[in-house]
Parts: C-alpha cells; sequence; structure tokens
C-alpha cells in the first residue's frame, strides 16, 4: 500500500513537472506550428540561473524570479531576433535552429557551471513530511503537484475564459483567419514563446531540487517532453495535462518494478497510441 | 560531363593517399563513411521531402551489431556486415511502419523518440553493450578476406570503393522512375496520390532503403573505430547527420559527401584548439540555417549569380 502510494505520487508529481514543459511547447507549435527544440534548454538554464543567485543571496524566491527573468528573456530573443527570418511553415530551418540554440545553451552552461550534478534547495517550510492518514508523505512533492495544478488551472482559466485566450485558441485554430480578424498574432506569438519559456523555466526551478540538473538534462527532459506531446497532441493544453500525467507515472511505475525496460513502459503505449492515432489523443491535423 | 566528374573524383580519392600522413589517412576515411551516412539520409530528406531526427539509430544498429558479434561471437567479414545491414533494415522497417503516419513536426519528434529507445538499450544494458563506456576492442575485418584490412591504406580502399558504389547506386536510385516519384511526393503529395501513386509504400521502401545505406556507414565506421558507444545513436549524431546535408545542399546527390567533409574536418581542427566544439556546432546550426539554408553549393551559386546580373 505505502509502496503503490509512493509511486503514485511521485509519479504525479514528475508528471506535473513535464506538464510545465509540454504546456509550453505544445502552446508554441499551437500558435505558431515552431517545433522548439531548445525547449529542454530553458529548463536547464532556469535551474542554473536560481542555483547561481541563491548561492549568492540566498533568497529562493529571489532566485526563482531570476532563473525565470533571463529565461523569459532567451525566449523572446530567440523568437523576435532569430526564428523570425525563417521561413515560415517549414519545420526543418526551425528543428535545426533551436537545436542549435540547445547545443549553445548546453555546452555554455558546461563551461559556466562545470560537469558535476547539482541540486537546488528547497524551502525551509517544505522540507518536512506531512502525514495523510497512515502514510507519510514528504511535503515538497505534494508542493510541486499543486503547483502544477496551480499552472493547468491558471493556463486554462487563460485560454478559455480571458479575451487573449480566445485570441490564442483563435490563432491555434488558423493563424490567418486570426490575423484577418485583426488578432496582432506577431505580439501574440511572441507572448506565447515568452509564456512557454517561463513555464519551461520554472519547471527547471521547481524539479531542480527533486530530478537536480546536469549536463545532458536538457535533452532527458525534452525527449520526455516530446513524448507527452506525441501521446497527447501538439497544440492542446488539456493534451499536455492527461499526456504528462500519462508520461509521469509511466515512468515512475517503470522505474520501480523494471529497470532494465525503463524506456519500453513509456515507449511502448506511446507507440501504441501512434499507431491508432499519430496526431495523439488531443492533436488537431497539423 | 557527370561520368567524367565521378571518373575524375574516384582517380583523385585513389591516389590522394600518396599525398597523405597516416593520420590524414584516417581523417579522410572518416569523412567518407560520415559522407555515405550522410547521403543515405539526404535520399528520404533531400528526395523524399521526409526529415528525421532519429536517423543515426540504422547508423548505430549496423554498429553495434558487427561490434557485439565481432567481439562476442564470431569475426568473420561477411557474416558481421551482412547481419549488420540486416539489423539496420529490420529496425528501419519497423520505425518506418510507426513513423511515416506522421508528417512534419510530428515525424521529427517520433524519429527521436524512437532512436532514442536504442540509445536507451545501449546505454542501460551494461552487460551486453558495455553502457556508457562503449563496447571497445571491434578488430578490423580479416577474417573471410583474401587479406587483412588491419592496414590503413587498405581500409581506406574499401571505403573509398563502398562510397563510389554507394553514390553510384543513389545515382541510378534517385534518377529512376522510383526516384522521380519521391521529389513528385516531396513537391505535392496529393498530387501524386491522385495520379494513383501509392505514396506511403514509396516513402516506406525509400525509408528502408536510407536505413540500410545508414547501416552500411556504421558497420563501415566501427571497424574503422573499433569501437563504438551510444554516442552514435544519440541525437546529437542525428542531428549532425542533418547538417552535413544541408550544409552541402539536400537533394543533390554528393552535396552530402562534402558536408561531410567540411564538419568532419572542423571537428577535428576545433577539437585540438578548445573544448567548446558543441558551441561552436551550435553556432554552425544557428549560422546556416539563418544565412545559408541551401547550403554551401547554394551559397555559391548565389554569389556567382548575382556577379553574372
Amino acid at each position: 500500500m505505502t509502496f503503490w502510494a509512493f509511486q503514485v505520487l511521485n509519479g504525479v508529481s514528475f508528471g506535473m513537472l513535464l506538464f510545465l514543459l509540454a504546456a509550453g511547447l505544445s502552446l508554441i507549435y499551437g500558435v505558431m506550428r515552431i517545433l522548439n527544440l531548445a525547449h529542454g534548454s530553458y529548463y536547464v538554464l532556469g535551474a542554473y540561473v536560481a542555483l547561481s543567485v541563491v548561492r549568492a543571496t540566498e533568497s529562493l524566491l529571489l532566485a526563482a524570479a531570476a532563473g525565470t527573468a533571463v529565461v523569459t528573456a532567451v525566449g523572446i530573443f530567440m523568437e523576435r531576433v532569430l526564428l523570425r527570418r525563417l521561413p515560415r511553415g517549414e519545420e526543418l530551418p526551425q528543428a535545426l535552429l533551436t537545436f542549435g540554440i540547445l547545443l549553445i545553451v548546453g555546452d555554455v552552461s558546461l563551461w559556466i557551471w562545470g560537469g558535476t550534478p547539482q541540486t537546488l534547495p528547497r524551502p525551509e517550510i517544505l522540507s518536512q513530511s506531512v502525514r495523510l492518514g497512515p502514510i507519510v508523505f514528504p511535503s515538497y512533492r505534494l508542493f510541486v503537484i499543486g503547483a502544477g495544478l496551480a499552472a493547468g488551472i491558471g493556463l486554462w482559466a487563460l485560454q478559455e475564459r480571458t479575451r487573449l485566450g480566445a485570441m490564442v485558441r483563435a490563432a491555434i485554430d488558423d493563424a490567418e483567419i486570426a490575423r484577418a480578424t485583426g488578432i496582432d498574432v506577431s505580439r501574440l506569438s511572441t507572448a506565447v514563446f515568452a509564456l512557454g519559456a517561463a513555464l519551461a523555466a520554472l519547471g527547471g526551478i521547481i524539479g531542480g531540487p527533486l530530478l537536480g540538473v546536469y549536463p545532458g538534462a536538457d535533452f532527458e527532459i525534452l525527449l520526455l517532453a516530446f513524448v507527452v506531446v506525441i501521446i497527447g497532441g501538439l497544440g492542446s493544453l488539456k493534451g499536455a495535462f492527461v499526456g504528462a500525467l500519462l508520461v509521469g507515472l509511466l515512468d515512475n511505475f517503470g522505474k520501480a518494478l523494471f529497470p532494465e525496460f525503463a524506456l519500453f513502459t513509456i515507449f511502448a503505449p506511446m507507440a501504441l497510441i501512434l499507431a491508432v492515432r499519430p496526431t495523439g489523443l488531443f492533436g488537431a491535423r497539423p | 560531363m557527370t561520368r567524367l566528374g565521378a571518373a575524375a573524383g574516384v582517380v583523385a580519392l585513389s591516389l590522394l593517399p600518396l599525398a597523405l600522413t597516416s593520420y590524414q589517412l584516417g581523417l579522410l576515411t572518416k569523412m567518407l563513411i560520415f559522407g555515405v551516412f550522410a547521403m543515405s539520409l539526404n535520399l528520404i530528406l533531400g528526395y523524399a521531402g521526409l526529415p528525421s531526427l532519429g536517423h543515426a539509430a540504422y547508423f548505430g544498429v549496423g554498429a553495434y551489431t558487427v561490434g557485439l558479434l565481432a567481439v562476442k561471437v564470431v569475426d568473420h567479414f561477411w557474416l558481421d556486415a551482412a547481419a549488420g545491414l540486416l539489423a539496420a533494415a529490420l529496425t528501419a522497417a519497423l520505425f518506418g511502419l510507426l513513423a511515416l503516419r506522421a508528417h512534419g513536426s510530428y515525424l521529427l519528434m517520433i524519429t527521436l523518440a524512437l532512436s532514442q529507445v536504442l540509445w536507451g538499450i545501449a546505454f542501460g544494458w551494461r552487460w551486453l553493450t558495455g553502457g556508457d563506456d562503449g563496447l571497445p576492442g571491434v578488430p578490423r575485418p580479416a577474417a573471410g578476406l583474401p587479406f587483412s584490412l588491419a592496414d590503413g591504406l587498405r581500409f581506406y580502399y574499401l571505403v573509398l570503393v563502398v562510397f563510389a558504389l554507394t553514390a553510384a547506386a543513389l545515382h541510378v536510385v534517385v534518377r529512376s522512375p522510383f526516384g522521380r516519384a519521391l521529389v513528385g511526393i516531396r513537391e505535392n503529395e496529393r498530387r501524386m496520390e491522385v495520379l494513383g501513386y501509392d505514396t506511403w509504400l514509396y516513402k516506406y521502401v525509400a525509408f528502408v532503403l536510407a536505413g540500410v545505406v545508414a547501416g552500411l556507414a556504421g558497420v563501415l565506421f566501427v571497424y574503422y573505430n573499433g569501437f563504438v558507444s551510444p554516442v552514435y545513436l544519440s541525437i546529437v549524431f542525428s542531428a549532425t547527420a542533418l547538417i552535413m546535408v544541408i550544409l552541402g545542399g539536400a537533394g543533390t546527390l554528393l552535396g552530402p559527401a562534402l558536408g561531410s567533409a567540411v564538419i568532419v574536418f572542423l571537428e577535428n581542427v576545433i577539437s585540438a584548439h578548445t573544448e567548446r566544439w558543441l558551441l561552436v556546432l551550435g553556432l554552425i546550426y544557428v549560422a546556416l540555417t539563418l544565412f545559408a539554408p541551401e547550403g554551401l553549393l547554394g551559397l555559391v551559386a548565389r554569389w556567382t549569380g548575382r556577379r553574372a546580373s
């Protein structure tokens, strides 16, 4: 009983971290049809910047703010200065450019922060455990789940209940028509890119105390976020949420039950879903 | 004209070793092997318009199959090489079934995810593959051949023959009705369907063929290197193949081989001076996509065209 409860908790909390990445990846694709391979960079860069700031100032809040701000700036730079120069509707140049950024950020991070895995400290209040019935849970994991849920609800409310969200939905449906109805798709794209980058950075900062940050973490998390959006479907917030929960749980149970075959517990369901629905559970036709 | 050029190229590459040190000869061998790899990706990317972020899978499967057989089972050139090609073909046949249902960005993600499964196996199954440390001690082919290829010069000629034959075979393929149909699919798949082509089957055959040729490059490489590690199944290696193709010019027969030569050369020179090769490689990706999307040959054509006009 305790074993299962723990595995479910770990799986769901990891799923919420993946959701923070996959939501941005999915929104960016939805509005701009850009597959952003540099999304993994945002995750590690957020964590590394936060690490440096927390070492200098001992303030986690300041560190989280700085990490998010730096990464958001990188995202805006990429969208406004680099990606706009590429031809629209061609996925390969975008993939190569964002992959180049992934390599650059990875190597510069290795240069600055070195090759040893490092962990962010967790806040004092959240270092305790919480007793829920017969089981004792680490409170930080509950916090991660809460943060993921809050982000999910916030994004849902933003998309379904606000004017900005209506514009985003219109742009996801058809960017040309949205532009014709007077929506400033250009500024909207920048905003969505910035939001996606900020969410990924938050994922790295919140995940930092659990998973640590190290060279190669960018590729690992990017790959899992890809599996999430392959399963859930690009451009769909609901898909990102369901996919993230599924991958988080599968990854965790896979590692706990069949460590040798951990990757298959993620990829076998992915292959199955692809065989039935090539655009994922909730994805629109590309 | 093309035939004359090809003949001149082969003669030049045959005579080049006379002027090279053994180290430079090794580098040239590597360029040709990666050239075969890049040409294989070009078949699906340049001609059929199918981007893949997982092409290292077939290279790696070919290399690991030969490496494992030669080290642990039997060291026999023809047997091991054939098994390597077969394994690459089967992998491509399986991955193609899953991946080719998708288009565009989904295709990129799925090919990447599938190749990462193999990377995970090579990385995780230490008892079989040596994990992160890789699989060392693969001997140069000797058994099954009339003479040993341990000597660098003889091995170079083997690679040169394979390279030339591959280029010739791909030349025939892309000029055949099959190759023309691939280009048609790249330009307008819907129209080809309306014309009665089974476009899925064309893409699938091209995908498997590209996998086999990539496997061939992997087989040559493991003999060349004597060692294979998960790096050769990784996304970075897959993306390097992409950049070689784009750098030389996608959809041109020998452009990708040129791209491979440039990248191998740059990696060698830059790694000798700094540890920041990946940073430089990243900058190459960014600069190339922004400033020379049609590759080096396209850039040259643009300059000379400008001068002419």
